[in-house]
């Protein structure tokens, strides 16, 4: 007997009599929001992200404003603002290795989703945002949400969001309270994030 | 408390005893868990004013408890699942299994090093040993995972597992430590939060980038999609998910939940609970195999390891519903005057206190099978433990229930002075002419009992003193109060 068929029968012999078709009782929505936007940039800089709010024709000064002076920037292909000076991942055919990637200080990327309850950003890695390493390995993350994409809560993002896809959610900087739960931004994710906002028109 | 596994520890009210002298260890617990219990009631009570804690714990229980009682179904929806998104399934009856499982994929590649996220199921099975026995070195990433492994300790907590270390003592581990297994920490290094954890940066980095194989647990395996998901904040977790060429990720059975929107309830109620987040930082979800992007050798190993024990338990079995969020041991009073250690095991505190004896069986041998029989009694049954419980677990009347089992384990044989006492109790109590008769001894009883025996259990409770004369004596000479 194969581990596969030894666990398998003991799950079935541990169930036997049980009834399985549980109904399952439905989760509970937040309260209708009245800004689901401006919500949402509040729940973003709570988490000590830099929030940028701009107008669409804005996006790509507010981009350069947020990356210091010299800094080494890599980005995605398919990027919706232009940067100039910046590296892009998978330029002719050839992505860059984790030690290349660390080289750089910064990363601008699109996402797919934005919660607003919950302040969090999610990257599907489609088009505009990239591999999941390059939004990783640089210090810096600039992320790109448009307010069209920003949801009230968690259980409006996941029908957004394709299950066959790699997903990061991003709520905030890289944090850590395991020494004496003093919170310590910046651990081995980027130290700084910030969120360019794109209001509509 | 230095090395070591788990096992040999003595029983808890030995453990606990030690663990009550240590003055340090009390006052990091106490501002420890202090700290987190507010942060997560004030979430909770966010929650509720603009929706319902309450609906959401019940719509959270409800997707795993619906996922365990068609585990067999759900279990073989996620390999074929997985495996057709690219992965190789493979299975696992114990730790032994799953340790030479993950050892040969590590060997196959031809590394002696892995890059490891914070996962209890692998403290479970001492997967770091026994890699270190085949010549794998296993990097803990997690910050407070990685002051364990440095000090040569044990973690106390299921979600800060160094809490019991204060940042002096972290200062000494790093400077003494570090330079031992890789990038050493700066000599100029101070107790400073920031500046440990950037010589933790600085240390574990070089570890992820040249890193080949990376080891995972996950939060939740999705049967429907195939898909893994690992809840953290540091992106220690994104790095090893993300970096290394080959990822291999041992997932407990129970943590299969049905569907892509189960996570809804869980992605809500898991932060708020475990460390009073609305979110944490970073939640990394993949589905096998992404072309492109990560790594391109994906392994699940589907581990037992005495869940289907705690899955036969009728009372039990609710315990496989836990999401590891920890807001029991926060508020245990239990815990958080004894620490984790005195468990002995890597799941403390009230969840702890059920799940191993519900993994490993109740009444086995040896010292091993005293601590974990004494840890059904780890408990002051005060219920706080079910009120924080995100998906209802109700620790208590599981505590109940296990007590009784041990007790029936324990039938036949030699019986313990303090059954003795209770079988005589049940005797005295069944008529109320014996009654009568052994309450004009009581007082002898009791300085009989002080002299033999009872010291035992009078370390830990109150013995009365005999009344002066019995409530029948009493009710003669009174007439009932009335003369």
């Amino acid at each position: 007997m194969s581990a596969r068929d030894d666990i398998l029968g003991r799950v079935r012999k541990a169930l036997d009599g049980v009834e399985a078709g549980y109904a399952v009782p439905v989760a509970p929505r937040i309260a209708p929001l009245a800004d689901v936007v401006g919500h949402f940039a509040e729940r973003v800089a709570d988490y000590r992200a830099v929030v940028v709010r701009c107008a669409p024709d804005e996006v790509a000064v507010r981009v350069a404003a947020a990356l210091p002076d010299g800094a080494r920037v890599v980005v995605p292909a398919g990027l919706s603002v232009e940067v100039p000076g910046a590296d892009e991942d998978g330029a002719d055919g050839r992505v860059l290795t984790a030690y290349e990637l660390d080289a750089y200080d910064a990363v601008v990327t699109d996402a797919r989703v934005g919660v607003a309850e919950t302040g969090t950003i999610i990257l599907d890695h489609g088009p505009g945002q990239g591999r999941r390493a390059i939004s990783l390995v640089p210090d810096l993350h600039v992320c790109i949400v448009r307010a069209d994409q920003v949801v009230p809560d968690v259980p409006d993002a996941l029908p957004l969001l394709d299950p066959s896809r790699a997903h990061t959610w991003i709520s905030g900087p890289s944090a850590t309270s395991d020494i004496e739960l003093d919170r310590v931004e910046g651990v081995h994710g980027p130290r700084t994030l910030v969120l360019v906002l794109v209001e509509k028109e | 408390m230095s090395g070591g596994t788990f096992v040999g520890m003595p029983a808890f009210p030995t453990a606990a005893r030690e663990a009550l002298g240590n003055a340090q260890l009390r006052h990091n617990l106490a501002h420890a868990t202090g700290t987190i219990r507010a942060k997560r009631q004030r979430l909770v009570d966010e929650v509720n004013e603009v929706s319902d804690w309450e609906e959401l714990r019940l719509a959270g229980a409800g997707v795993k408890e619906a996922a365990l009682r068609d585990l067999g179904t759900q279990l073989e929806l996620l390999e074929a699942s997985l495996t057709a998104n690219g992965a190789t399934v493979h299975w696992a009856n114990d730790a032994a299994e799953a340790n030479a499982i993950v050892a040969s994929i590590a060997k196959a590649h031809g590394v002696d090093e892995v890059v490891k996220v914070k996962s209890m199921v692998t403290q479970e099975i001492g997967l770091n040993e026994a890699l270190e026995a085949e010549g794998i070195a296993a990097w803990e990433t997690d910050l407070a995972e990685l002051i364990v492994q440095l000090g040569h300790d044990l973690p106390s907590h299921i979600l800060v597992p160094a809490i019991h270390r204060n940042r002096s003592e972290i200062r000494d581990i790093f400077l003494a430590e570090m330079g031992q297994v890789g990038r050493p920490a700066p000599d100029d290094l101070t107790d400073e939060p920031a500046v440990l954890a950037a010589a933790a940066r600085a240390h574990l980095r070089e570890k992820f980038l040249r890193a080949k194989v990376g080891v995972s647990g996950a939060n939740f395996a999705i049967a429907e999609t195939g898909t893994l998901v690992v809840v953290e904040s540091e992106g220690n977790g994104r790095m090893c998910l993300t970096l290394p060429e080959v990822l291999v990720s041992v997932v407990g059975i129970e943590k299969v939940v049905s569907t892509f929107a189960d996570l809804d309830p869980l992605l809500r109620l898991l932060p708020r609970s475990s460390t009073g987040e609305r979110m944490n930082p970073y939640t990394s979800t993949w589905s096998g195999v992404t072309p492109g992007d990560g790594p391109q050798e994906v392994h699940v190993v589907l581990l037992d390891n005495g869940r289907t024990n705690a899955l036969a338990d009728e009372v039990g079995r609710q315990a496989l519903r836990c999401i590891r969020c920890s807001a029991c041991l926060n508020v245990c009073p239990v815990y958080e005057r004894t620490g984790g250690h005195a468990y002995g095991s890597v799941y403390p505190g009230p969840i702890g206190a059920i799940l191993n004896p519900l993994l490993k069986g109740v009444g086995g041998p040896g010292p091993e099978g005293e601590q974990v029989d004494s840890l059904p009694y780890a408990s002051s049954l005060c219920g706080a433990c079910f009120e924080v419980c995100p998906v209802l677990i109700d620790i208590p009347s599981v505590l109940v229930d296990l007590r009784a089992q041990v007790v029936d384990a324990h039938r036949g044989g030699v019986p313990k002075v303090e059954a003795l006492a209770f079988k005589g109790a049940a005797v005295a109590l069944s008529d109320s002419r014996k009654l009568a008769f052994g309450e004009r001894f009581t007082r002898l009883g009791l300085r009989v009992a002080r002299r033999f025996g009872a010291a035992k259990w009078t370390s830990t409770r109150d013995l009365p003193p005999a009344p002066p004369e019995s409530f029948r004596a009493w009710w003669k000479r009174t007439d009932g109060g009335r003369s």
